[in-house]
């Protein structure tokens, strides 16, 4: 249903430039955000309460590692990997973060292809970004192991302050999680372009509602939030 | 500011989107259980609230009852008394007033007044309910676990909230956390609905400076609500994981029973933070929609149109983003730099004045009015006097050296009761009565409802104002008994008395009520489609109560503001919204 209004960027009544503009949208009538249509502007709103789950998790963190009495064990010694008898600290950490920022580009190149109706690429660079997901989440639960093995609990660990752990299995959980579902909705959202679900208009089965490409850009949205998070992970946890 | 002529905001655009196909139910279930449909999912969250709510209801009765007849009751001893205080704020405030107001009331009008013909995403706003309907269900799962619910306080501030010395240890507090979780992920499924329907969902016509300011409110308290509960979110998880992985969050190093305890290291300061990052705004939460229902009852029931339009939406708007700043206001007592403290206090002070100007707005919109004592209006009238009443205590409170002494007594519960207590739910009933006949096309029962009014709003002050001089006492709140105190007169147990009397009386006028709104939905007076001769767009529905899809075939559109009562020359004392003005005599 609402297929048109879903996705139809709609007729935008010609504005002033800047933020005359913005004040002219705002005082007409049928829509705030012209051009926008109803599945972008609820996941840019989603987005927007969700940034505020993660800076109140990283704002608790933070408040944690003040509050502690004990000293915090030191991230690049702890989240160093031996290779080839060096030991390189964050070395792990870099290639995931490397790997997720590359997912970005990749999704950014299945958005493109999928407005261009092209099935083919859309759907295989889906499933590459899925992949680098995958791989973020493994190499994430790699180190999970490692940590877990060398005695870090949620409740304590070998080189200082509880709250390390605590931190870490918390922050990166809920980041991983969001990756995983990442994952997961890119799977199917590449299989229903594959399978021309979007340009035979087929309808979903739980709302049904017509599909539209547009969801592959909503997607799109929500995978270069997820990867902007991890930025600010990796700042204030690991290079802390 | 009668808007009558096509000329100032241009033609009537062309729509901009084509209109929606919706989904149709094929089956009973889908019309009516797992039912997408705006209307009927406002129902759900309607009944689910109120029968939560009535828990809440008989949990005070049973408060008041202890305090009144202390040691009387051998089947109410510390421990439930608690868990009876916890379980009745907790659900007073989040599981009914949260979920009717934007829930209910939000899924009802805002589609219907903003002329749309559903919520954007249907679906999702389905889930929406049942995900709130299981944090309900696993709310009221806590009370027949071993040891009970939580009995940490509504506020669940941590230490204490998962030691052994507070009821609920065992699952209370876990399931407590549950639920709270639960109801958070079902809120934004909605919450994100009603913000994108009210923003890119509006008919032909409709602005944003035409919405009326039932939507205003409604969606403005919808926005604080995602960006607040977050922070709560946060806090139940990472107290969730406190208590079951035995992190340190909020722990800090404790001996209990005289045995150290594996915690240690955390901040419990934290979690006061979260709270009330989230707790104060939730004040306004339930206060914004109650605003917003206010100012459309008086309008109407005035026959004039709201005072100063631009104003009251600047004054929501402005209230909702100070209502973010003044959160420390609940922990002066919690210890804090004194600067912080300052600031915190002429935060709060400052919402003083935009709220002030709804409030003068509204007597000037009485003024001169042509005033109907309907029972929606008597509900609204009751609002103004009791929020202004709760409001000038909170100015007390506001300050810190105020606070500090009165802080944790009756004062404060007299206080907060009369603010986010007795006036929203005042305008809960108003806007039941109101909107009743749209919803069934019957009216409520007239005299029933006088009654239910009367006894409520005297009984409301009957049991507060008694309690702020109690607490001036220093009569402390959350205290099982009193004991012998040697600063608490004798004269304090007689007051007890008459307040669980009054308390119980209040109690029976809301059996009445329910009893009201049974009755009529069978045997009410016939409505017709606009019975109160409003001009906003749910009253000019094509049918009553509004079909699916709502408006037929064509959409309706917008000509003008939503209170055109009383303008000179027209042929009614009231101009519907989407009436189009009549071209000038050449
Ligand atoms: C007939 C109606 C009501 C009565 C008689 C009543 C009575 C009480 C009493 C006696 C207490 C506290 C006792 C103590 O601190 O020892 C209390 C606490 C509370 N009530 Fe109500 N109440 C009513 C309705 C409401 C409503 C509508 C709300 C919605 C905001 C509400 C919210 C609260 C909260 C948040 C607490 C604090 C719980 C705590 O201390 O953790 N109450 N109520
Ligand atoms: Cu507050």
């Amino acid at each position: 249903m609402a297929d048109a209004a879903l996705v139809d960027p709609g007729i935008a009544p010609a504005r002033p430039p800047g933020w005359r503009g913005i004040v002219t949208d705002w005082s007409s009538d049928q829509r705030a955000f012209k051009n926008v249509s109803w599945g972008k502007a609820m996941m840019w709103i989603f987005l927007l309460s969700d940034t505020f789950i993660f800076s109140c998790f990283l704002l608790s963190y933070m408040t944690v590692r003040m509050s502690t009495t004990v000293p915090w064990p030191n991230p690049s010694k702890v989240f160093a990997l031996h290779i080839g008898g060096v030991e390189i600290p964050l070395i792990l950490i870099a290639i995931m973060t490397f790997i997720l920022i590359s997912s970005s580009g990749t999704m950014a190149m299945a958005v493109n292809y999928g407005y261009r109706h092209d099935r083919v690429k859309s759907a295989v660079l889906m499933l590459v970004t899925a992949a680098f997901g995958a791989t973020f989440v493994g190499m994430q639960g790699f180190e999970w192991t490692k940590l877990i093995m060398e005695g870090v609990r949620p409740w304590g660990n070998p080189w200082g302050a509880d709250q390390f752990g605590s931190s870490f299995f918390m922050i990166t959980g809920f980041h991983g999680t969001h990756v995983t579902i990442g994952v997961i909705f890119l799977i199917i959202i590449s299989r229903k372009v594959l399978r021309g679900d979007f340009d035979r208009e087929a309808r979903g089965f739980f709302t049904s509602r017509k599909g539209h490409y547009e969801i592959v850009e909503i997607m799109g949205l929500y995978w270069h939030f997820v990867d902007l998070v991890w930025v600010f992970i990796f700042a204030l946890f690991y290079l802390w | 500011m009668v808007d009558t002529t096509i000329g100032a905001a241009g033609v009537i655009q062309p729509a901009e989107v084509k209109d929606v196909e919706l989904y149709h139910p094929k089956s009973w279930v889908t019309k009516y259980v797992f039912c997408q449909d705006a209307k009927v999912i406002a129902i759900q969250y309607a009944i689910t609230a109120l029968g939560i709510g009535l828990v809440a209801l008989v949990l005070s009765w049973l408060i008041r009852l202890q305090l009144a007849f202390p040691s009387s009751f051998s089947a109410i001893g510390p421990t439930d008394y608690l868990q009876f205080i916890t379980m009745h704020g907790m659900i007073m405030v989040i599981y009914l007033l949260t979920a009717l107001f934007l829930g209910g009331f939000g899924n009802y009008l805002i589609p219907l007044m903003v002329g749309a013909r559903d919520m954007v995403f249907p679906y999702v706003n389905m889930l929406s309910y049942w995900v709130y309907l299981l944090a309900v269900l696993v709310l009221v799962a806590s009370f027949f676990m071993p040891g009970g619910p939580t009995g940490a306080g509504w506020t669940l501030y941590p230490p204490q909230a998962i030691l052994s010395g507070t009821p609920g240890q065992d699952w209370g507090i876990i399931l407590m956390l549950a639920s709270l979780i639960l109801f958070i992920i079902g809120f934004t499924m909605g919450g994100l609905n009603y913000v994108v329907t009210v923003l890119q969902a509006r008919t032909r016509g409709m602005t944003m400076m035409r919405l009326p300011l039932t939507v205003w409110g409604i969606f403005m308290a919808t926005v604080l609500a995602l960006l607040a509960f977050p922070a709560l979110f946060v806090g139940c998880v990472m107290m969730l994981f406190d208590r079951i992985l035995g992190t340190s969050f909020f722990m800090p190093a404790i001996v209990e029973m005289g045995q150290h305890l594996k915690y240690g290291g955390g901040s419990p300061l934290l979690f006061q933070h979260l709270f009330w990052f989230f707790g104060h705004p939730e004040v306004y939460i339930v206060a914004l929609p109650a605003f917003g229902i206010v100012s459309d009852l008086i309008s109407t029931h005035a026959r004039k149109n709201i005072f100063g339009y631009r104003m009251m939406v600047w004054a929501i708007i402005v209230i909702g983003a100070l209502s973010f700043l003044v959160w420390a206001h609940h922990m002066y007592v919690s210890g804090m730099n004194p600067y912080f403290g300052f600031y915190f206090a002429t935060t709060t002070l400052v919402i003083a004045i935009p709220t002030a100007i709804k409030v003068y707005n509204w007597v000037l919109t009485l003024w001169r009015g042509d005033i109907h004592l309907t029972v929606p209006m008597l509900f609204a009238l009751s609002f103004i006097v009791t929020f202004v009443n709760g409001g000038l205590t909170g100015l007390f409170l506001g300050n810190p050296v105020v606070d500090v002494p009165l802080s944790d007594t009756m004062f404060v519960v007299a206080h907060f009761h009369m603010v986010m207590g007795m006036a929203p739910i005042f305008v809960i009933f108003g806007a039941i009565y109101h909107w009743y006949p749209k919803v069934t096309g019957r009216m409520m029962n007239e005299a029933l409802g006088q009654f239910h009014f009367w006894v409520s709003f005297l009984g409301a002050y009957a049991i507060y104002f008694p309690m702020h001089y109690l607490g001036l006492l220093g009569v402390p709140r959350r205290y099982f008994e009193m004991g012998d105190m040697a600063f608490i007169p004798q004269s304090a147990t007689t007051l007890n008395i008459f307040i669980t009397m009054a308390a119980l009386t209040v109690g029976f006028a809301q059996m009445v009520f329910l009893f009201n709104l049974i009755w009529s939905l069978f045997w009410g007076k016939p409505a017709g489609s606009n019975p109160w001769r409003a001009t906003t767009l749910e009253w000019q529905t094509p049918e009553t109560p509004p079909g699916h899809g709502n408006w037929g075939k064509e959409l309706p559109v917008v000509y003008r503001w939503a209170y055109d009562y009383s303008v000179p020359g027209a042929k009614e004392d009231f101009v519907p919204q989407n009436q189009p003005p009549t071209p000038r005599a050449a």
